[in-house]
């Protein structure tokens, strides 16, 4: 197999001195962010990536990276010992988590946890291994046509397949889209909608927007909710580990099965959020004592944490392969790799084998060095949510205000941050999603250049994107995705009227 | 002073706090916001020419027609805002919920003003002593040795370790960073 013998050379990229402890220090530093409420993998990841601006690619991806297992463990520790998710996907987890810490089975809940999301990520890196390079090979083959066709279709299938209202979908992803717009126009150099401004002619920079929409507004949140922390103590002992580890075959359907509702959703634009509920969700149809369900079910940790799990790493999938991330976090990642002078795609298979590769190595070690760290440490950090709220706001809004000012050395970014994250805070107030925002602005430069070069390919000729099946197909399926909930309902009322012929 | 760790006790207990605005009159604000900037927008790229020329798109095509589906989305949610009784009722933000939202978002805003005078260190350093002592209400000692330790740290990791330059004061002039 290529694949086994690329991925060893990924670990000795990896297997430095410098580059374990980036990872240990990401880990620690993810945890806590995961830990911390109202901070989470998209905006620890964001906060923190300014650190990362004069490492070489590859050190600052592996602890980028390893932020973002880290958070992903730590979510898990507040929802089950404060019933307060840290992650909008660690939800699920309280259903079960939470009763389970109350009749003092804390320890338990918490081994749990920590290895469901262990399988859950080994699944969805075994996938990545061995799916994404083919994947990108094929992408190899991608014009600019075929580019905007697999654009189109993630837009799209983010307004057709979402659960909000398609009118607060279409505004958040059309106003990133205008945003991104703002400063040079890449493909005639033209200056459009700057309105004058030095400040603008740079363009608004998709990170200080995220560092405002998720790291300002959540602070906004938090203190607006007033969280009051009443939590339970657990330690893990090494007992407790093995016990539940001896009783984790009888629970494999369940793994699998969430394992692989993880992948899909995050391969697709679906998410952790959605795969968590639906692990949980089938986990609890497929069981034959449902009521026990919601009164600390072990299985009730482990279904949504493996999805939740599953989901997150499989969504770096598309990000290396095609460039398009399948969440929040893999788009700031995404663009992470941007500001390191990557450019993410097929092409980063070929042109940074190193970086590929050590990076996916590093999700292999990062998971099983941060399985371990979660299990030995939890007392530690579930003694960081008793520092008061009061003393760790403002320690967030300076993060975030360092993140956003290093990006590109201007005092601009700060305020534009702080103008982002009332937006963000009032948008996720009046629920308009800022999903689709993010992609808007981390996707939109490059779809429109994907477009105006298929164009000036064609001579301005639209019917480029019907020109051959493969663009055909793509470009098609988008326009069904668009249109699925018309679609869905055709073919319910073809399906009743087949039955009333039939009958 | 402490409002912040008040937590539960009386306040719960009472009549829930009035709100400061419904949820509908802020989701008819914000379309309004949103077709004032889409107008504006769609001006500009008009202006600098929102055409099809022969190799393409011009480059204000794109942005143009975007504008218009923006507009057309807020003015969309408008007129449901509008005709939606329902959310009448239910509240965007109560009194006590934004005091404390504004309990942050002033001294972030001030925090940003002060980073462009005295610097980032600073200013952080001020705002996490103030925020701890006024908003947190604990004890002075606490305030200033966490804050300048934070202060102090920010400064070791990012301009002296990762060389990450952050804007700079008076105070740091006189040091001789």
């Amino acid at each position: 197999m290529e694949a086994l013998g690329l991925l060893l050379h990924g670990f000795e990229v990896l297997l430095t001195f410098k580059t374990l402890s980036l990872m240990m220090v990401g880990l620690v530093l993810g945890i806590f962010v995961g830990v911390l409420p109202g901070l989470g993998g998209p905006n620890g990841v964001a906060i923190l990536l300014p650190l990362t601006f004069t490492m070489d690619p590859t050190s600052a991806i592996v602890m980028l990276s390893c932020i973002y297992w880290g958070a992903l463990f730590g979510g898990a520790i507040t929802s089950i010992l404060f019933n307060i998710p840290g992650e909008a996907w660690s939800v699920a987890t309280t259903f079960d988590g939470y009763p389970m810490a109350q009749q003092g089975k804390a320890a338990e809940a918490l081994t749990a946890a920590f290895t469901s999301s262990f399988i859950g990520s080994l699944v969805a890196v075994l996938l990545i291994t061995f799916l994404a390079p083919g994947i990108a090979s094929f992408a190899l083959r991608f014009g600019p046509p075929e580019f905007f066709a697999v654009y189109l279709l993630t837009f799209c299938s983010f307004v057709g397949l979402g659960r909000e209202e398609k009118h607060k979908t279409i505004i958040s992803m059309s106003l990133g889209l205008l945003l991104t717009g703002i400063g040079m126009d890449t493909v005639s150099g033209q200056l459009r909608m700057t309105f004058g401004s030095d400040n603008l002619l740079r363009g608004i920079n998709f990170l200080v927007a995220v560092i405002g929409l998720f790291g300002i507004s959540e602070i906004l949140l938090t203190m607006e909710e007033r969280l009051a922390l009443r939590g339970h103590a657990a330690a893990i002992s090494l007992r407790v580990v093995l016990k539940v580890w001896k009783d984790l075959p009888r629970y494999w359907a369940t793994l699998l099965r969430s394992s692989i509702i993880g992948c899909w959703l995050g391969i697709t634009p679906g998410g952790a959020i959605a795969a968590s509920f639906m692990g949980y969700n089938l986990a609890k149809r497929f069981s034959k004592d449902k009521a026990s369900f919601g009164k600390g079910r072990i299985e009730g940790v482990f279904a949504p944490e493996t999805a939740a799990h599953a989901s997150g790493t499989a969504a770096l999938l598309p990000m290396l392969a095609l460039g398009i991330p399948g969440s929040g976090t893999a788009a700031i990642l995404l663009g992470g790799l941007m500001v390191w002078g990557l450019n993410p795609g097929p092409m980063l298979f070929v042109e940074h084998k190193d970086f590929v590769w050590g990076l996916i190595a590093s999700m292999y070690l990062g998971n099983v060095v941060g399985l371990v760290m979660v299990l030995s440490t939890v007392p530690l950090f579930a003694a960081v949510l008793r520092v008061p709220f009061a003393a760790i706001a403002p320690m967030i809004v300076v993060s975030c205000a360092v993140g956003a000012y290093a990006i590109q050395n201007a005092m601009f970014d700060i305020w534009l941050m702080l103008a982002f994250g009332v937006v963000g805070y009032v948008f996720k107030k009046i629920s308009i999603p800022l999903a689709p925002f993010t992609l808007a602005l981390v996707l939109g430069n490059r779809a429109e250049d994907s477009f105006r070069l298929s164009m000036i390919g064609s001579a301005g000729d639209l019917r480029v994107f019907w020109s051959n099946g493969l663009v055909g197909s793509i470009a098609t399926l988008a326009l069904v995705l668009l249109f699925w909930p018309l679609v869905s309902a055709g073919i319910e009322r073809l399906r009743g009227a087949a039955l009333k012929t039939s009958t | 002073m402490a409002d912040y760790d008040s937590a539960g006790g009386g306040e719960d207990a009472a009549a829930p706090p009035r709100a400061v605005a419904s949820t509908r009159a802020v989701d008819i604000a914000a379309c309004l916001l949103l077709l004032a900037f889409a107008a504006l927008m769609a001006f500009d790229n008009w202006r600098s020419g929102a055409g099809w020329a022969s190799d393409g798109p011009k480059s204000g095509y794109f942005p143009f027609y975007l504008s218009l589906l923006l507009g057309a989305a807020s003015f969309y949610g408008l007129v449901k805002a509008a005709l939606d009784r329902a959310s009448a009722g239910s509240p965007f933000v109560n009194r006590d919920q934004l005091r404390r939202v504004m309990q942050v978002l002033v001294p972030t805003f001030l925090f940003c003003l002060l980073t462009q005078w005295l610097g980032l260190y600073v200013a952080s350093f001020l705002l996490i002593a103030g925020f701890m002592r006024y908003v947190g209400g604990i004890a002075w000692w606490k305030s200033v040795l966490t804050s300048s330790l934070f202060a102090a740290a920010m400064f070791v990791t990012f301009d002296l370790a990762f060389d990450v330059i952050m804007p700079k004061g008076p105070l740091e002039a006189l040091l001789g960073f």
